[in-house]
C-alpha cells in the first residue's frame, strides 16, 4: 500500500492509492465507555488506552480518520487537543490534518460540551415555523449562544440543518430525545425539566 | 429461522415461499410507524405499551406487535396498522392502547377518534388508502414503507424483495442491465438530474488500473426541509441495497466492484437500519463473496458524515471517503471515470438506487411510461418515473408525497396536502433545498419536472417543498438560505466564500431597515459573479433562493428598502407590538411572558408596550389569547388572534374620528360578544367617550 497523500494534498494526479478494502469490514470492538475528559490537561492512561481501542478498531487506517474522530467524540463528549495529537502521531500524519478535518466538519466541537445536550433544528422547515424565536429564547434564559455551554457546564446549545422531522417543526432534540412543535414556552419547560 | 446463506435464485424463491407461509396466517398484526418522526412522537413507547398490555392479558390474544418503516404522513404520528383490517389509526397514545385491544382488536369495531378526519370537510377515513392524501399519489417506492418492518430481510422477502437481484444475476448480461436503466429514462433524483443510464456507461467503459470500481450511495441528504431519503433508509433499507448489488453488477462485472453508502450522522436511525440490513443481506447471502452461487462478489460499509452540506457534492464527498475534509474538485474528468481513489466510481443518490430494482423487475418500458416527455432518443428528452416530494412548511398534510413526474405544484400542494392551514393566504412554495428557489402562486400550475423547474428559476434538488404562507417573508428566506450557505461553503473558491458573505451582509441589512436603494444591484450583481466562477453546485446555484424571490417577489424587497416595512411582520427591525386596548382584559399573560417587562399596567387594566424597553420578540403575540396584541409594520398588521384571522392589508378606520383601529380578527365567539362588538368601527379613544370606559373590554372573554 503506496500513499503520497498524507500531506492532504490530493487530485494532483500523481498518486494511486490502493483501495482499501479493509474498510468494509466492520469495526470489530466496542467503543470505549464514555469519560470525562478535562480540557488543557495531559492525557491519562485510561485516555491512552481509549484512543488506542478507538485506533484498532478502525486498522490504524489513516482513511478512516472522519470515523477515529467521530469515534473519540462519542468518547470524550469532544475532541480534547491531547486526543487529536495522539490520533496524528499513531497515525503519522501531521496535526494539521486532523485539525484541518475536526474544524471543517459541524459535527466536531473542540470545547468540552455540557452534560445535557438541547439541539435547536434550523432547517428551513422549522425556520418558516418559528425556529429563531427558540434560539433567542434559550439566549435569554439560559444565556448560551449556538455552540456555547452554561458556565457551570450543565447545557450546551446546538443547532442542526435539518434532522428530516420536518413535519414536526419546529424541533428541538434534547439529550437525543425529540420534541416536536415546540413553542418558546413550551422549550422553557422541557429545558427547565433537566436543568431547574 | 436460522439464515443460511442462499446459493442460487432458487433457494431464494424457497425461502421467500417459506417466508410468506408463515406469515400469511390470519393473525392480528398492529403494525407501529417507527420512522424519525413518529419515534418523536413516542411511538417508542407506543410500541412498548401496547406489549405491555398483551402481556399482562395472557397468550389468550393472538397478537403481534411489530414495527414498520415510514408511512410518510408524519405530522400524523404515531400512525397504527391494524390489520388484518387495515385499519389506520393517527396520533395514538400510549392511553388508547386498552381501548384499541379490546375494542378493534378483540371487539372488531372501529375507534372513531383515532380514525383520520379531512380538516375540509371532517370526514372520517377508515383504511389508509381512503385517505386523500394517500389517495391522490403514486406511490411506487415507498409502497412497502409501511407494510414491512425495516429490520427484518424475511419482511422484503415477502413482497418480493431481492427478486430483482436475481433476475440481474442469472438471466441478464452487465451491458443489458446498463441498457435498461438508460431506455427507461431515470435521471439522477439528488438534485442535478444527470441521466443515469449514461453515467453508469461511462463508469463502465472507463478503464481502471486494477479492475476496482466504487458503488456509492449518496445518504449525505443535506437539503433542509427534505427527508425523504432518510424515509427510504429508514423504511426499505434493503431495496437500497438490491439496487446497488445490481449496480455493482451491470457497472464492476466482471471486475472488483466495492460499495459505500454515505449516510449523514443528523440520521442515527437510518445508519442502525442500514446497518443491520446489510448484515442481514450478508448472512442470506445476498451481498459477499458469490452472490446466489453466481461467482459474483459485492460488499458495501457505511460511512458516517461529519455535518457538512457540501458533502452531498459527488467529489466532496468521495473526499471525505478518502479521509480528507470535504471539499469539491473540478469536474474536467467526470468521476464515473475518475472518481473515489482515481477509480471509476458510479455514484447515485438514495431514491435512484431504490428505482433499480423496480426498473430491472418490471422493465424499462414500464418506467419510461410514467412521467413527462420522450427519452428514447435523447435521455436529456424527459423526466420518467416518479419522484417523492417532502411537503412541509405552512400546509395542512405534511409528509411524503409520491407522485409520477409531470404532477402540477397545485395538485401536491393543494389536493394532496389540502393547502395552507385556514387563515392565511398561499404565499410561495420553495423546491430544491437551498440550491432551488420560491415559485408564487402564479407558478402553480407548472408541471414539475427537471427542466419546467429550472426553467421557472428553481430546480428539483432532492425533492424538499417547503410552502410558505402570508407570515412568511421572502427577503428573510433568502437571507436564511445565504446565510446557510455562507456557513456550508467549504471555502476553496474566493467567490463562494466572499460572495456569499457579502450577499449575506446585504440581506441582513435589508432586513434590519438599513438597505439603501443600491444594495438590490449590488445584491444582483454579487451573485451573478458567484454563480457564474464558483466550482461546484453549491455556489453555482447559490444564489438561486435570492434571484428567485427577487422575481417573483419584487414588491418586498422595494417594500423592506424605501419603506421600512416587511408585510409579513417577520423582520424583527421593521415591527412593532402594540396592545389593542379595547381587546385587552388585563389578563397579565402577555406581561409575564414578556423577557424584558416592556408590558406595563395591573391586573385588570389595560396594558401598554414600551417601545424603548420591547426587543420585539414576539413572545406576547403568542401568548396573548384576547386578540389584544397587535404587531404592524407600516400599513401591514395582524392581531394575536390573527394565527385565525389573517393579514389584514388596510386598517380599518374609525368611523367618528378616522384613526387607524385594529379589526377584532375571525368571526365574535358568541352572542355577548357579538353584541359588545357591534359597533368595532370606534377607535379606543371614541369608543371610550361614548361608552365609558368599562364598556371599552367588558364582555369580550
Amino acid at each position: 500500500m503506496f500513499r503520497v497523500s498524507g500531506f492532504g494534498v490530493r487530485g494532483s494526479g500523481f498518486e494511486l492509492q490502493a483501495a482499501p478494502n479493509s474498510q468494509l469490514e466492520t469495526p470489530n470492538s466496542k467503543l470505549p465507555v464514555r469519560m470525562v475528559v478535562p480540557p488543557d490537561e495531559p492525557m491519562t492512561e485510561a485516555h491512552r488506552r481509549a484512543v488506542d481501542a478507538i485506533l484498532d478498531r478502525h486498522r490504524r487506517d489513516p482513511g478512516a480518520l472522519l470515523a477515529i474522530l467521530q469515534d473519540v467524540q462519542d468518547v470524550a463528549n469532544y475532541v480534547p487537543r491531547p486526543w487529536i495529537e495522539a490520533v496524528c502521531e499513531a497515525l503519522g500524519i501531521p496535526h494539521g490534518r486532523a485539525w484541518r478535518m475536526a474544524t471543517f466538519f459541524k459535527a466536531f466541537s473542540l470545547r468540552p460540551r455540557g452534560r445535557h445536550v438541547c439541539t435547536v433544528c434550523t432547517g428551513t422547515a422549522c425556520h418558516v415555523r418559528g425556529a429563531p424565536r427558540l434560539v433567542d429564547k434559550m439566549r435569554r434564559d439560559f444565556g448560551v449562544g449556538p455552540g456555547e455551554t452554561t458556565p457551570d457546564m450543565e447545557l450546551t446549545l446546538e443547532t442542526v440543518n435539518c434532522v428530516g422531522a420536518c413535519a414536526l417543526a419546529p424541533l428541538v432534540i434534547l439529550d437525543g430525545e425529540y420534541h416536536g412543535n415546540v413553542t418558546s414556552a413550551g422549550l422553557g419547560k422541557v429545558v427547565k425539566e433537566i436543568r431547574p | 429461522m436460522i439464515a443460511m446463506p442462499l446459493r442460487s435464485a432458487g433457494a431464494l424463491e424457497e425461502r421467500r415461499a417459506e417466508v410468506s407461509a408463515a406469515t400469511d396466517s390470519g393473525r392480528s398484526v398492529v403494525a407501529i410507524c417507527a420512522g424519525t418522526g413518529c419515534v418523536a412522537c413516542g411511538a417508542g413507547r407506543l410500541a412498548d405499551a401496547f406489549r405491555a398490555e398483551l402481556a399482562a392479558r395472557g397468550p389468550a390474544e393472538r397478537v403481534d406487535v411489530r414495527i414498520s418503516g415510514c408511512h410518510g404522513f408524519c405530522e400524523r404520528g404515531p400512525l397504527v396498522l391494524v390489520n388484518p383490517q387495515g385499519w389506520f389509526y393517527q396520533r395514538v397514545q400510549p392511553k388508547d392502547v386498552a381501548e384499541v385491544i379490546e375494542k378493534t382488536l378483540a371487539g372488531g369495531k372501529p375507534i372513531e377518534r383515532l380514525l383520520y378526519a379531512d380538516p375540509v370537510t371532517g370526514e372520517k377515513h377508515l383504511r389508509q388508502e381512503d385517505v386523500p392524501f394517500y389517495r391522490r399519489q403514486t406511490r411506487l417506492l415507498l409502497a412497502d414503507n409501511g407494510s414491512i418492518d425495516p429490520t427484518s430481510i424475511d419482511d422484503y422477502l415477502a413482497v418480493g424483495g431481492y427478486r430483482a437481484l436475481a433476475k440481474a444475476l442469472t438471466t441478464m448480461r452487465p451491458e443489458e442491465i446498463v441498457d435498461a436503466i438508460g431506455r427507461s429514462g431515470l435521471r439522477g433524483r439528488g438534485g442535478g438530474g444527470f441521466p443515469t443510464g449514461v453515467k453508469w456507461e461511462s463508469c463502465r467503459n472507463a478503464p481502471s488500473p486494477d479492475g476496482v470500481r466504487y458503488v456509492i450511495c449518496n445518504g449525505d441528504e443535506g437539503d433542509p426541509g427534505a427527508f425523504m431519503d432518510r424515509s427510504l433508509m429508514e423504511g426499505n433499507p434493503h431495496s437500497i441495497i438490491e439496487g446497488m448489488v445490481v449496480g455493482a453488477y451491470a457497472i464492476g462485472h466482471p471486475g472488483t466492484p466495492v460499495g459505500y453508502i454515505y449516510v449523514r450522522h443528523e440520521y442515527p436511525l437510518a445508519v442502525e437500519r442500514l446497518g443491520i440490513a446489510i448484515d442481514r443481506a450478508r448472512a442470506y447471502g445476498l451481498l459477499g463473496n458469490d452472490i446466489l452461487g453466481t461467482g459474483f462478489s459485492f460488499d458495501i460499509a457505511i460511512n458516517k458524515g461529519g455535518g457538512a452540506f457540501v458533502c452531498g457534492e459527488s467529489t466532496a464527498l468521495m473526499a471525505s471517503i478518502e479521509g480528507f475534509v470535504g471539499e469539491p474538485r473540478a469536474k474536467h474528468i467526470h468521476t464515473a471515470r475518475r472518481g473515489l481513489y482515481d477509480r471509476p466510481t458510479n455514484l447515485n443518490n438514495v431514491e435512484t438506487w431504490a428505482n433499480v430494482p423496480r426498473i430491472v423487475e418490471k422493465g424499462a418500458d414500464w418506467f419510461a411510461s410514467i412521467g413527462t416527455g420522450d427519452v428514447s432518443k435523447d435521455p436529456w428528452g424527459g423526466s420518467k418515473g416518479t419522484k417523492i416530494f417532502s411537503l412541509v412548511g405552512k400546509v395542512n398534510n405534511t409528509g411524503l408525497v409520491e407522485v409520477p413526474m409531470g404532477t402540477t405544484l397545485r395538485r401536491i400542494i393543494f389536493d394532496i396536502g389540502g393547502g395552507v392551514p385556514a387563515g392565511a393566504g398561499f404565499k410561495a412554495v420553495q423546491t430544491g433545498g437551498p440550491s432551488g428557489g420560491c415559485l408564487p402562486e402564479s407558478m402553480l400550475d407548472t408541471p414539475i419536472d427537471f427542466d419546467r423547474l429550472a426553467e421557472a428559476g428553481s430546480m428539483m434538488g432532492s425533492g424538499g417543498m417547503i410552502v410558505m404562507d402570508d407570515s412568511t417573508c421572502m427577503v428573510d428566506v433568502a437571507r436564511y438560505f445565504t446565510a446557510f450557505l455562507r456557513d456550508e461553503s467549504c471555502g476553496k473558491c474566493t467567490t463562494c466564500r466572499e460572495g456569499l458573505r457579502r450577499l449575506s451582509f446585504l440581506l441582513e441589512r435589508i432586513c434590519e431597515g438599513g438597505g439603501i436603494d443600491a444594495d438590490l444591484e449590488m445584491l444582483r450583481d454579487v451573485g451573478e459573479t458567484v454563480m457564474e466562477t464558483s466550482l461546484c453546485a453549491l455556489g453555482g446555484t447559490a444564489a438561486n433562493p435570492l434571484f428567485s424571490t427577487m422575481r417573483y417577489f419584487a414588491d418586498e424587497y422595494v417594500e423592506h428598502v424605501r419603506d421600512g416595512v416587511c408585510r409579513a411582520l417577520r423582520c424583527k427591525d421593521l415591527v412593532r407590538y402594540d396592545v389593542v386596548e379595547e381587546m385587552c382584559t388585563g389578563c397579565r399573560v402577555c406581561a409575564r411572558g414578556c423577557p424584558v417587562d416592556a408590558i406595563e399596567g395591573r391586573k385588570g387594566e389595560i396594558h401598554s408596550v414600551v417601545h424603548e424597553t420591547c426587543i420585539r420578540c414576539g413572545a406576547c403575540f403568542e401568548a396573548c389569547r384576547f386578540d389584544a396584541i397587535r404587531a404592524s409594520s407600516g400599513r401591514y398588521a395582524r392581531t394575536s388572534g390573527g394565527k385565525s384571522g389573517g393579514l389584514r392589508r388596510d386598517p380599518v378606520r374609525c368611523e367618528r374620528c378616522g384613526a387607524a383601529v385594529a379589526p377584532a380578527a375571525g368571526a365574535p365567539r358568541s352572542g355577548r360578544e357579538a353584541a359588545a362588538s357591534a359597533p368595532a368601527l370606534l377607535c379606543p379613544d371614541c369608543r371610550r367617550k361614548r361608552y365609558g370606559l368599562l364598556f371599552a373590554h367588558v364582555g369580550r372573554i
